[in-house]
This record gives C-alpha cells, sequence and structure tokens, in this order.
C-alpha cells in the first residue's frame, strides 16, 4: 500500500470574478522512502495540490470539492480535525520557498524548533531542546549551540533554510512536501539545500514531494516526476523514462524550451500564448489552444490519464490513438 | 577594442552605512562594485553573472547612473558619463535603456501601453507629437504585441506580456546600448524562451549592445557573446561564453557552474558537484587577500593576503593567485 494515495482531489476558489479550478481532478501516489516531483508552471494547480493535503487552503474561497488523499489508512481530508492534527506536523511536514516569510519573525529558533515536539510528543522541555540542537547540527548549522538562541532575522537565507528543514524534520515525518525550497536561494546554496535534503532522507528513511518548476532539480532528485498543467496531471513517469522520451506535447514543450538543452544562440522553442484561465470551462484537453498537434477531436473528447506502462501514463488524447 | 561602444575603467561603487537618526554612526562602507573595468562592443551581448549581492545590479545602475560612482570613470562612445552635467546625462540616456526584472514593479500602473510607450518620445522629441501613434504601432509590432492592446493597462497583461511592453519602452528612444537586469528571472520556462528569443532577434536586428544580467547560467550562456563572473564586487573571470561555462577555470566559476542543475537524470546523478561551503560573505566586511578564500577549496596562504589581479589565462582574464597550479592535470 502506498504511503499516500491522492484520489480525484479537486480544490476550486470560489471568488466574485467566478470559480477557479485550480486543481481539477488528481490523482497520485507515493511510496514510502520515495521521491516524487511535481512540475509545472505558475498557476498549474502544483502548490494548491499539496496545500490541499496539509489543510492549509484558505476556507473560504478555497474549497476541497472532491477527492480522497489516504495517508497509511486515514483519509486527511475527511478524518477528524483530532486525527488530522496527529499526523499533519509529526508524520507528514512541509517546508515552504520562502523561508522568512514562514519562521515566525518573534520567536527565538529554539522555540520555533522544539514546538512541534511539546505538541506531538510527551517530552521535557529540556529533553526537546537536545533533540533540536542534535538536528540544528546534522542540517548543517555550525556553532549551534550559540545560534539555537537567536531569531530568524540574524540568520541568511541559506541558513533559515536549513533551519526550517530541522524544524520540518524533528518529529521524524515519514513524508516530507518541499514547495520549491530552493527557488528564492542562489545556486550554490541551492546545491546545499538538495544535498542537505538527499542526506536526511536517506538518514530518515521518509518520502518527499518535491514541488519545482526546475526541470533541471527535478532531474537530480527525483525518482518519479508529474507534470501538471491547468490544475490536472497530464503525464506521469520515473524520471528517465520522462526525459529521454516524453510523452505529451505539453512535457515536450517545456523540455525543449530550456536554454542549456538547446545549441548555443540556436532559436529556442517557445509554447504559443499563454496558460489558460482556470476559471472558465476547459472543454477537452486544457493544453489544446496551444498545442501545435490539436486537431478537433482534442476539444471535443476528456482527455483521460491513460497508463501506457506501468508507472508511465500521460493524458494526451493523440498519443494515445497512436497518431503521433 | 576599437568598436567598443560602452568602457568601464575602473569603476567603484560604495556606499556609506549608518545607523541612527540624529546622532549618526558611520558603521562602514558597502563596496558594492569595486574596480570594475569592461568593454562592450558594438553589437555585442555581454553576460553578467553571480549570486545575489555580488554587486551585479549596482553595476547595471552605474552604467546607467542611476547611482553616483565613487571613482572609475563611464565612457559612453568617448564621453565619459561621470563628470557630465544633468542636461549631458539627459541626452546620453537617449542611447542607454534599462529593462528591469520585474515588470510588474517597473510599468506604471495607471499608464496605458501607449501612454507608456509614448512618454519617450516626447519627452526626448524624438518625433513629431503627430507621428506618435505611428511609432507607438511600430513599437508593439516589434516586441510581438498587438497594437489593438493599447489602451489596455499593465494589469491586464500576463508577466511575459508585460516585460514586452518594457522591451518596447526601452527600445522607444533607439538606444545602441540596453542593459537588462534579470529580464527573465521572474518568468515561466515557456515564456521565459519567447523573451530570450525576443531580445537575441532585436539584438541582431537593431545591431544593439546588450548588458545581460542574470543569475541562470545556461540562460546567460545561450544568448551572450562574452561572460563576466562577479564575485563580491569584482570581476573573477571574464571571456568567451563557451570558455567559460565549458571549461571554467576560476574556482568560483567552477563551483557556479557545477552547482547548475542540468535537466537530464543520467548526467545529473553522476557528475561531481563541488558543493561550496557557506554563504556568499557580506559585502560591508569583505575577507582579506582574494575575497572568494574563504570558500575556496584551493585557497592558501597567499590567498589571504593579496588581493589577485585580472589577468589573462587560457583565451580569457582570470583572477586567482593559484590558476597555474590548480588547472594543472592532477588538478
Amino acid at each position: 500500500m502506498p504511503l499516500l494515495n491522492v484520489t480525484d482531489l479537486r480544490t476550486y476558489f470560489h471568488t466574485r470574478s467566478g470559480v477557479y479550478r485550480a486543481v481539477d481532478g488528481v490523482s497520485f501516489s507515493v511510496e514510502r522512502g520515495e521521491t516524487l516531483g511535481i512540475v509545472g508552471e505558475s498557476g498549474s494547480g502544483k502548490s494548491v495540490t499539496c496545500y490541499s493535503i496539509m489543510g492549509l487552503i484558505p476556507t473560504p474561497p478555497g474549497r476541497i470539492e472532491s477527492g480522497t488523499a489516504l495517508f497509511d489508512g486515514t483519509d486527511l481530508l475527511h478524518c477528524s480535525p483530532a486525527q488530522a492534527r496527529a499526523i499533519r506536523g509529526k508524520r507528514v511536514a512541509m517546508i515552504f520557498q520562502d523561508p522568512m516569510t514562514s519562521l515566525n519573525p518573534y520567536m527565538r529558533i529554539s522555540e520555533q524548533l522544539i514546538e512541534p515536539l511539546l505538541i506531538h510528543e510527551k517530552i521535557s522541555r529540556r529533553d526537546a531542546l537536545v533533540r533540536a540542537l542534535a538536528m540544528l547540527e546534522s542540517v548543517g548549522i555550525n556553532d549551534a549551540q550559540k545560534r539555537i538562541h537567536l531569531y530568524p532575522h540574524e540568520f541568511s537565507g541559506g541558513m533559515r533554510q536549513r533551519v526550517m528543514i530541522a524544524m520540518a524534520l524533528i518529529t521524524k515525518p515519514e513524508l516530507l512536501i518541499a514547495d520549491e525550497p530552493t527557488t528564492a536561494l542562489d545556486v550554490t546554496v541551492q546545491a546545499q539545500i538538495l544535498e542537505l535534503i538527499k542526506k536526511m532522507q536517506r538518514e530518515l528513511g521518509m518520502a518527499v514531494v518535491f514541488i519545482t518548476h526546475d526541470l533541471g532539480v527535478v532531474s537530480g532528485l527525483c525518482d518519479r516526476v508529474q507534470v501538471m498543467y491547468a490544475g490536472r496531471v497530464v503525464e506521469t513517469a520515473d524520471v528517465r523514462t520522462l526525459f529521454h522520451s516524453p510523452q505529451h506535447p505539453y512535457t515536450r514543450g517545456l523540455q525543449r524550451s530550456i536554454p542549456s538543452l538547446q545549441p548555443k544562440g540556436a532559436e529556442l522553442y517557445t509554447i504559443s500564448g499563454l496558460p489558460p484561465d482556470v476559471s472558465k470551462p476547459l472543454p477537452g484537453c486544457a493544453f489544446a489552444p496551444r498545442c501545435e498537434f490539436a486537431r478537433e477531436i482534442c476539444v471535443n473528447r476528456d482527455a483521460q490519464l491513460a497508463e501506457v506502462a506501468p508507472g508511465q501514463a500521460h493524458a494526451c488524447t493523440r498519443v494515445q490513438l497512436g497518431e503521433l | 577594442m576599437s568598436d567598443s561602444i560602452l568602457e568601464l575603467r575602473d569603476v567603484r561603487t560604495h556606499f556609506p552605512v549608518s545607523q541612527g537618526f540624529l546622532l549618526k554612526r558611520d558603521l562602514g562602507t558597502v563596496k558594492a562594485v569595486d574596480g570594475v573595468t569592461l568593454s562592450l562592443a558594438r553589437g555585442e551581448v555581454l553576460g553578467l553573472v553571480g549570486e545575489s549581492g555580488c554587486g551585479k545590479s549596482t553595476l547595471a545602475r552605474t552604467i546607467l547612473q542611476l547611482v553616483p560612482t565613487t571613482g572609475g570613470a563611464v565612457v559612453l562612445e568617448g564621453k565619459n558619463l561621470t563628470t557630465g552635467s544633468a542636461a549631458e546625462l539627459h541626452h546620453v540616456r537617449r542611447d542607454l535603456q534599462m529593462v528591469f526584472q520585474d515588470p510588474y514593479a517597473s510599468l506604471n500602473p495607471r499608464l496605458t501601453v501607449y501612454a507608456t510607450l509614448a512618454e519617450p518620445l516626447l519627452v526626448h522629441r524624438v518625433c513629431a507629437p503627430a507621428d506618435v501613434p505611428a511609432r507607438v504601432t511600430e513599437l508593439m509590432t516589434v516586441v510581438g504585441l498587438a497594437p489593438r492592446f493599447m489602451q489596455k493597462y499593465p494589469h491586464e497583461f500576463s508577466g511575459g506580456q508585460r516585460q514586452r511592453i518594457a522591451i518596447a519602452r526601452a527600445l522607444a528612444l533607439q538606444p545602441k546600448v540596453i542593459i537588462a537586469d534579470e529580464p527573465v528571472s521572474a518568468l515561466d520556462v515557456s515564456i521565459q524562451a519567447q523573451i530570450l528569443n525576443l531580445l537575441a532577434q532585436l539584438v541582431r536586428r537593431m545591431n544593439l549592445s546588450l548588458v545581460f544580467i542574470a543569475h541562470d547560467l545556461s540562460v546567460v550562456k545561450h544568448i551572450s557573446d562574452r561572460v563576466a563572473v562577479m564575485y563580491l564586487g569584482k570581476i573573477v573571470e571574464l571571456g568567451r561564453a563557451e570558455d567559460i561555462i565549458e571549461r571554467p577555470r576560476h574556482p568560483y566559476t567552477r563551483a557556479l557552474v557545477s552547482a547548475i542543475p542540468t535537466p537530464n537524470p543520467d548526467i545529473e546523478r553522476t557528475r561531481q558537484r563541488i558543493v561550496l561551503p557557506g554563504d556568499p560573505p557580506s559585502p560591508m566586511n569583505p575577507p582579506a587577500g582574494c575575497a572568494f578564500h574563504p570558500r575556496c577549496p584551493y585557497a592558501e596562504e597567499k590567498c589571504r593576503l593579496a588581493v589577485p589581479p585580472l589577468a589573462p589565462f587560457d583565451a580569457r582574464e582570470v583572477a586567482c593567485l593559484r590558476l597555474a597550479e590548480i588547472t594543472s592535470p592532477g588538478h
């Protein structure tokens, strides 16, 4: 049984200007110890998917319309608040893009680090502090003994991200959800943080869901990748298959528009047009208006995610019909 | 270089840092740009890379004289901008335009596209008021925006389209040099490719010179003829884009290149990555000697003492004292 199994998740935002279908029928699963990458452009619903699982969707305007998220047998979307609290923050942890806005600027690092321990485990403050110190050291903060009592603003961006990782991992979670944790960092610091996540994953044996828009990061870190577009999954495959033989035209287009994969100076391939407005109905395939291979059938028939090989699925009608 | 259009000679931009309001205390100086010498040829694209805080944006602002220089000279076609009067600067700015990172912040939300593009034309009197609508139409067409959107406001456009408006505004005065500060960093991959293609096409068609600032080395390599790598206010390596990114020589450039994740799982999982320890140091309190030595895997005693000069090496210029030793086989 997979550690996390999400089926037919739909999260809509009901606003004055209409209903935004941010996540529109997403299903996926994560095995124990596995790293799943969720890739997509801004507005593709990759963050909202994870926020829904973590119960972080502001309601209203957001509403989870349908779906289940089974974590080790417990449906996180429909269980009692007490059951959810016992899982979220302990067995499932999350780290965010911007460590400055997700750490509390008024609290010392030490207080923030031990908070999950005091809530989730029967442990004294003193023992919690010992664990916090050990955790800070293992995420590579030198001089942890002294720095544990500092405030977030006294740390640099990379160091804050390390603190946030320490805070997320202190309860030894089985699943870590990382929402673009390195996007705000410089490349050299990004390399440090990615190494750290890999190291902690090896040590704790946890599964990781890694949300990013950077296909480069995905290729080094993830076992499996899922590509999202307009609130739907358009392709999922293991990382090598996805990079060597992408099936869906959107995945192919994304890959071809990355400068580092193209000869220098050559005209880059571009996906024409813009991502669709998810507050409007999107009949058929959501990518069809931008797809160079789109035919009438793409608009008339709903694109279904279909498995083409074990662990490999895509939602392109024409590829499924063998036309491409 | 004889056909160089823009020259920077030992440019320094320092900011005093003080604390307090009535009783100001001087805390020191941030040497954001500290002795940069560069030249830009006509029609050339120069990529400027480095981590946040290395001074690349300050250098861009210094070139445009948006911040006062502390020392050195910025010379555009023989005219020294650092000593020019305000009136002279006003005139020179026609030739020197800038595109900023965030098109959401750099466009006036209360001006329509038409007003945004007409303003520079009217201020600099480049064409008769009657010709302005035709010129705006032409500019919009050049950057790939339909002229029928002329009366729309910035919020009605997507990020990529807004960046096109910002580029059109920079082109309005037919400048000779454009400085683009992270113009694609805020955009999604598929939109980024559109803007990169547009910039490359404009440079070719209008024989523009472009200073392209970015932190993404793969983007810089794609568009640039030459690349300058900055670390803590100084250029540490300068040369042809392919040389620098395929065979980096300076230890910092090597680490920077190896830190970029490649979108290819086979390469990504087998290659050796140089992970630099620590963060870039504060430019207010830079280390003595070579500023990179506290993070450099090859640093030794002499690196702590002397500041390495930018010197020719292997068809480029590099500022490292141990270059000969660390580039020999065996290293």
